[in-house]
């Protein structure tokens, strides 16, 4: 089982080099990254060492970027061999969905983390470049960045595995990960501010915002790495009041959500007639 | 030995029968064509036999397993209808990547192509392959660790002439080695005599079984009978044929059994006809009046 695995993540990652997945991933990363650091350092007195700050300013970046790449790289997994007609030859063979689902997995991690790595290096080689030896102190929080991008990266892979299971066509699954992307990352924000403002510090502020914004990965993920590292967010407008969640809520939630999403893109697949 | 059987088989998508009641066998060695027009649910059976769909009645066995199952996986072989491998691999990739998931060793690859007739574009990218091209990886795949059951849905759709003799070829080596043959097609044409049985289905249902021969006589389609006269006994040859109509060239229908009577009335009038010709139902003739009966 475990040499069907490889050999379909072997094959997936290679078509991601060849559509060049691999290449455009790495390049926002460290584009962004580069630009966000430039950026960053000059406006900040805080005592913080440079290589901390840019860390602050990609968390608030990958929590955009990362997702989005995540759906690019997965949604066409099972829509697009149904569209191209090797679906139901795949699934004649002696592998089972659950292992081709893993190999796609495998190979798209891959893709993903040499992405945030590329980013994670060139925000790293900006941060040397400018503090120094001080940018040691950073390193720890840029590590930790990484896992949690990674984390939450393949909550989204496997996202795009279910939606390309849902959507009949390529073309359908595409429009349903943008559409995904939207409402997680983007208006799930604004609803839960626009809640919190209209309810004015009541019950919804105290009891159900807190689990509301854990249950979210891309909040999750920015409220851990926030909260770990101490810093302040003045992307998100959030954290007054993720301020008081402990931390190992969002921790649990960014690993939880892998597992979760994974679970689903396995139960969306077997609904598939090939 | 029998490999594959159906029994009573029935699909339905959305309350409309897509196989309706199909039973038949296919033994080791053997080469079964499936005929039946676009629609008629050749590959819905195809897919039911792979496990790929569940039926809704009857069922399937697989050399004694269930379909889908681990051991009916193994020893099937598939080639899907217009199945396109992915664009940005080459043939030997693909190949090497069909291996590993049947278990076999990788480097497998180039003798398979080889067979195929595909060495030269083992190392092209598959979006660059012709249709033809396409359609000899999805064969080479197919061939990979000696299966007990092949289903090829509609594997002649695409080639050339030639590659078709080819195709035939291999499936006679198969058949020669013990592999059932389950292959289907929508052109009689294309399949000629080289299948052991034809099974006929029509909007689901079996209508007909048998060798071409048997199928050719169970239809009783008439042979045609031409006759070119001399120009000048015109007249007389008719009168020697009433049954027959046309200009210049005279036609008439002639049942099997009465083949030689209507030959030695032409021997008769040998010195009154310039040329004479017997002509065999095409087997698109038969395969129309066949479907046509079974819709009926
Ligand atoms: N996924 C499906 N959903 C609904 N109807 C289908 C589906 N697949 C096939 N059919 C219908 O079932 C019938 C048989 O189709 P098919 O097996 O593809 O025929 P063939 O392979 O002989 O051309 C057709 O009427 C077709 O429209
Ligand atoms: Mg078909």
């Amino acid at each position: 089982m475990l040499n069907r695995i490889l050999s379909t993540a072997e094959i997936e990652f290679r078509i991601a080099l060849r559509n060049r997945w691999v290449a455009m991933g790495a390049a926002m990363m460290v584009l962004f990254s580069l630009v966000l650091s430039a950026a960053g350092t000059g406006a900040t007195g805080v005592a913080a060492d440079p290589l901390s700050v840019i860390v602050a300013s990609l968390v608030s970046l990958a929590v955009y970027l990362v997702p989005l790449i995540a759906l690019l790289v997965s949604f066409d997994a099972v829509a697009g061999e149904a569209e191209r007609g090797t679906l139901a030859l795949t699934l004649a063979y002696p592998l089972s969905r659950g292992s081709l689902l893993a190999g796609k997995l495998v190979a798209q991690t891959v893709v993903l983390a040499l992405a945030i790595l590329a980013g994670c290096g060139a925000a790293a080689l900006m941060g040397f470049a400018m503090g120094g030896r001080e940018a040691v102190q950073g390193l720890g929080a840029l590590g930790r960045l990484f896992w949690t991008s990674l984390l939450l990266g393949m909550a989204f892979l496997s996202l795009g595995h279910a939606l390309s299971c849902l959507a009949r066509r390529a073309s359908g699954a595409a429009a349903m990960a943008i559409g995904l992307w939207l409402a997680v990352i983007v208006l799930y924000d604004l609803g839960l501010l626009a809640a919190v403002v209209a309810d004015d510090g009541g019950a919804f502020t105290t009891r159900v915002f807190p689990y509301a914004l854990v249950l979210n990965p891309a909040d999750a993920f920015r409220l851990f790495n926030l909260a770990a590292s101490q810093s302040v967010d003045a992307a998100s407008g959030l954290s007054g009041a993720a301020s008081s969640i402990a931390v190992w809520k969002p921790l649990a939630a960014l690993l939880l959500w892998p597992v979760v999403a994974a679970l689903l893109a396995r139960l969306s697949f077997e609904r598939v007639q090939p | 030995m029998t490999i594959l059987m159906l029994c009573n088989l029935t699909k339905r998508y959305d309350g409309r029968a897509a196989l309706d009641d199909v039973s038949f066998r296919v033994a080791a060695g053997e080469r079964v064509a499936l005929l039946g027009h676009n629609g008629a649910g050749k590959s819905t059976l195809m897919k039911t036999v792979l496990g790929l769909l569940m039926p809704d009645g009857g069922s399937v066995d697989v050399a004694g397993h269930a379909p889908g199952s681990a051991v009916a996986r193994a020893v099937t072989a598939y080639l899907p209808e217009n199945a396109a491998f992915h664009p940005a691999l080459t043939g030997r990739e693909m190949l090497r990547h069909c291996l590993r998931l049947r278990g076999q060793p990788a480097h497998q690859a180039d003798a398979l192509l080889e067979k195929v007739g595909l060495a030269d574009a083992a190392d092209r990218r598959f979006g660059s392959y012709s249709k033809g091209m396409r359609q000899r990886v999805g064969l080479a795949q197919a061939l990979i660790g000696a299966p007990r059951l092949m289903i090829l849905d509609e594997p002649t759709s695409g080639l050339d002439p030639i590659s078709r003799r080819d195709f035939y070829a291999l499936l006679d080596e198969l058949a020669g080695q013990g592999t059932a043959v389950l292959m289907s097609s929508h052109a009689l044409s294309e399949l000629e005599a080289r299948t052991d049985r034809l099974l006929v289905l029509s909007k689901g249902r079996l209508v007909a079984e048998g060798t071409l021969a048997q199928l050719r006589a169970e239809a009783q389609l008439p042979l045609e009978v031409r006759i070119t006269p001399r120009r000048d006994v015109d007249g007389t040859v008719r009168a020697l044929f009433p049954e027959a109509s046309g200009e210049g060239v005279l036609r008439f229908p002639c049942a099997l059994r009465d083949k030689l009577d209507a030959l030695s009335r032409i021997a008769q009038a040998r010195d009154l006809i310039v040329d004479f010709d017997i002509h065999a139902p095409g087997l698109d003739d038969l395969y129309a009046r066949i479907s046509q009966r079974g819709a009926a």
